[in-house]
């Protein structure tokens, strides 16, 4: 297979990006996605709060996005910044976990917040599928993978065991699995982790989803394994025209592969803009953090890595005015007063960013950094 | 496996050989009642005391004895004879050790009916008021000792001295095939009071692991799927919640097997645990050697069953 189609792999350094009217340029050869006319998921102020004995968290805080048929959106954050329980509230996932979610999530025209239970389900696993960090804690431990592949086509498709075991090997040959007839009976354990993913995978395509989110798919994987299981996500995207949320903390995984990527701080999106827009001309101080902390091969080897001083702020309770000013080297004392909401960049409609810096302000500084 | 088995069946040999040793060397060296005397009744001078001694073989050397002891039990299966009745220690235990089966196994299917199902629950609505009421009843029954909640028991619904009449009271035990009938009323309040104290410790384990196990990634996998929540309870959280648990049943109906001394006697039932207080009060040592070796046997039987079980139910678990 060959790896991360297109190869425009944006870089810090690129020039000047395509303007917001050609949205499909790194997805071109996604076969049936055409114009993103009419977006799959809308998120509308998804807000998520967890009651704990410690008090309320509020885990999401009112994030927005939209995502066309077919396109790929990065969602990057530290751990603790929200982004996994954002991707598992569309699916009404943390409903279980004992969460209070609000807003608006509408796919296809349908708001998935307002379903009931049995409705969602039918969703579920069907038309938006997801794939989890780590897929040794994720498979059962209990069941062969087979079975758990069937059990998930069976859940959506009135059809017997043995077609629906059939279906399974396919879907493990699909996604490069060696000897698939032989792996379909074989436990979890007994598989490599990369094997494990890409059996993970499979499962999610059962029911030929329109939009795939995957959390941290390659985290739990040896470095050599994660370059692979990018490319197999990025040719099953292309060849099934699928959508895909990567939850991520590593801006290297979505410069590989998404369209758009949002950069969550705090429970909240801080800045939203195309891959190749957000790497070449950030500009959230937050951004900027992520960015320089990223090593390079090409740099020179005796250069330090510039780490983001202080952890991620406590979701109990959270930091007054921008969430980000105890760790920002930019903050002015006004910025732990006035949150900052999130606004496009002049001139900019598909850039937005929550910052209290102006933006010429914000460009200069990023100029010094760079 | 099989090697494994093999290997784990010559220890549980040679771990029962200790045991006999064990107890033969404590109930002759510990300053217990003369069971010569004992048997020889009042007034008997030291020649007929010196006799019966002899009959019993008691006046041989200790490491004669115990080797005579070992030999016959290996060769032959023979258990000896008990000093107070003269009957076969073999054939008492054959006779006692269906009243014993009857109660531990009856008990144990209560308890897991009564206790898993409220543990399932109780995890499923943590801290809810089902679960609040559910956890204090079982710390209520946990903490009540099984002679006590016995004794109230007969005292509220045995036919005889109870308040209510209902059930036959103590010393009413039939067996099961001369009398299914008054088997099953007579066994109904010892099974239900040895099963509270365990439906509860039950109860508790399953809410605790499923708990845990309702934390897993691979449960929200499962939700991920689109299974109906039932389906995502049962066939993933339970299938894996209960793994643990019944590897401490096995163990537990093993403990049970070799006698419920407590409950046999509350109730009068002519079971294992009975035989084994009757003979400690008798100093009749081939009867508590008969028994102990039992109780040893069905726990080293046990342990053996729950990991070649486990072998089953984790498919992780691998023996070599």
């Amino acid at each position: 297979m060959s790896p991360f189609d297109g190869a425009d792999t944006p870089e810090a350094t690129a020039s000047p990006p395509p303007s917001a009217a050609s949205p499909g340029a790194m997805r071109s050869a996604s076969p049936d996605s055409g114009p993103a006319e009419e977006s799959l998921l809308r998120v509308e102020d998804l807000r998520v709060t967890y009651a704990t004995e410690d008090g309320t968290v509020q885990a999401v805080d009112g994030i927005s996005y939209e995502l066309g048929r077919g396109r790929t959106l990065g969602i990057v954050g530290e751990s603790g910044s929200g982004k996994t329980v954002a991707a598992l509230s569309v699916l009404g996932l943390t409903r279980a976990e004992g969460a209070t979610v609000s807003g608006r999530v509408s796919f296809e025209g349908r708001d998935l917040l307002a379903l009931e239970e049995s409705e969602l389900r039918a969703i579920r696993g069907d038309e938006i599928a997801m794939v989890f960090q780590d897929p040794l804690s994720s498979l059962h431990p209990m069941y062969r993978v087979g079975a758990q592949i069937v059990e998930a086509i069976r859940a959506h498709r009135d059809i017997a065991k043995a077609p629906a075991r059939a279906r399974a090997i396919e879907l493990l040959e699909l996604v490069g699995i060696p000897e698939p007839s032989v792996r379909v009976d074989s436990y979890p354990h007994e598989l490599s982790g990369g094997q494990r993913q890409r059996a993970m995978i499979a499962m999610a395509l059962s029911g030929d989803p329109k939009l795939l989110i995957a959390d941290e798919p390659t985290t739990a994987l040896d470095v050599t394994v994660q370059a692979q299981i990018l490319a197999l996500l990025s040719r099953l995207q292309r060849e099934r025209g699928m959508a895909l949320v990567l939850v991520t903390h590593d801006l290297g995984v979505v410069a590989e592969m998404a369209d758009e990527i949002a950069v969550m701080y705090a429970g909240r999106i801080v800045e939203h803009a195309p891959a190749e827009r957000l790497f070449a001309v950030p500009e959230h101080p937050y951004t900027w953090g992520l960015l320089r902390s990223i090593p390079t091969l090409d740099g020179p080897r005796e250069e330090l890595l510039t780490p983001i001083p202080g952890s991620p702020p406590s979701p109990l309770a959270p930091p007054s005015g921008c969430r980000f000013h105890p760790r920002c080297p930019y903050s002015e004392p006004e910025h732990a007063r006035t949150d900052p909401a999130l606004e496009p960049v002049p001139g900019r409609p598909d850039h937005e960013i929550a910052c209290l810096l102006s933006s010429p302000t914000r460009r200069r500084l990023w100029k010094e950094l760079a | 496996m099989t090697g494994y088995v093999v290997r784990r069946v010559l220890w549980g040999a040679l771990l029962l050989i200790l045991v006999s040793a064990l107890t033969f060397v404590l109930f002759r060296i510990l300053p217990t009642a003369d069971p010569a005397r004992l048997r020889a009744g009042h007034n008997t001078s030291p020649k007929v005391i010196a006799e019966i001694r002899a009959g019993l073989g008691l006046n041989k050397p200790l490491l004669t004895q115990f080797w005579l002891y070992m030999k016959g039990l290996f060769l032959h299966g023979d258990l000896g004879y008990s000093y107070y009745s003269g009957a076969s220690v073999k054939s008492l235990i054959f006779d006692r050790l269906p009243a014993t089966l009857s109660l531990t196994v009856g008990s144990a299917v209560i308890w897991m009916a009564i206790g898993l199902p409220i543990g399932i629950v109780s995890a499923l609505r943590r801290r809810s008021r089902t679960d609040r009421t559910a956890m204090g009843a079982a710390l209520l029954f946990i903490s009540a000792p099984e002679y006590w909640l016995g004794l109230i028991v007969l005292y509220l619904f045995a036919a005889d001295i109870g308040q209510i009449k209902v059930f036959p009271g103590a010393g009413s035990y039939a067996g099961m095939t001369a009398d299914p009938q008054k088997w099953v009323t007579s066994l109904i309040l010892p099974w239900l009071v040895l099963a509270a104290g365990f439906a509860a410790v039950y109860a508790r384990l399953m809410r605790g692991s499923l708990i845990e196990t309702m934390g897993a990634d691979y449960i929200r996998t499962a939700r991920a799927k689109g299974l109906p929540e039932r389906q995502v309870v049962l066939r993933h959280g339970v299938r894996a919640a209960i793994t643990p648990i019944l590897t401490i049943f096995a163990l537990d109906v093993g403990v049970l097997l070799g006698g419920a001394v407590l409950i046999e006697t509350v109730f009068d039932i002519p079971g294992i645990g009975r035989l084994n207080y009757d003979a400690i009060t008798h100093a009749d040592f081939p009867i508590i050697q008969g028994t102990v070796l039992l109780a040893a046997l069905f726990i080293i039987v046990a342990n053996i069953a729950v990991d070649i079980a486990y072998a089953y139910l984790d498919p992780r678990v691998r023996y070599s």
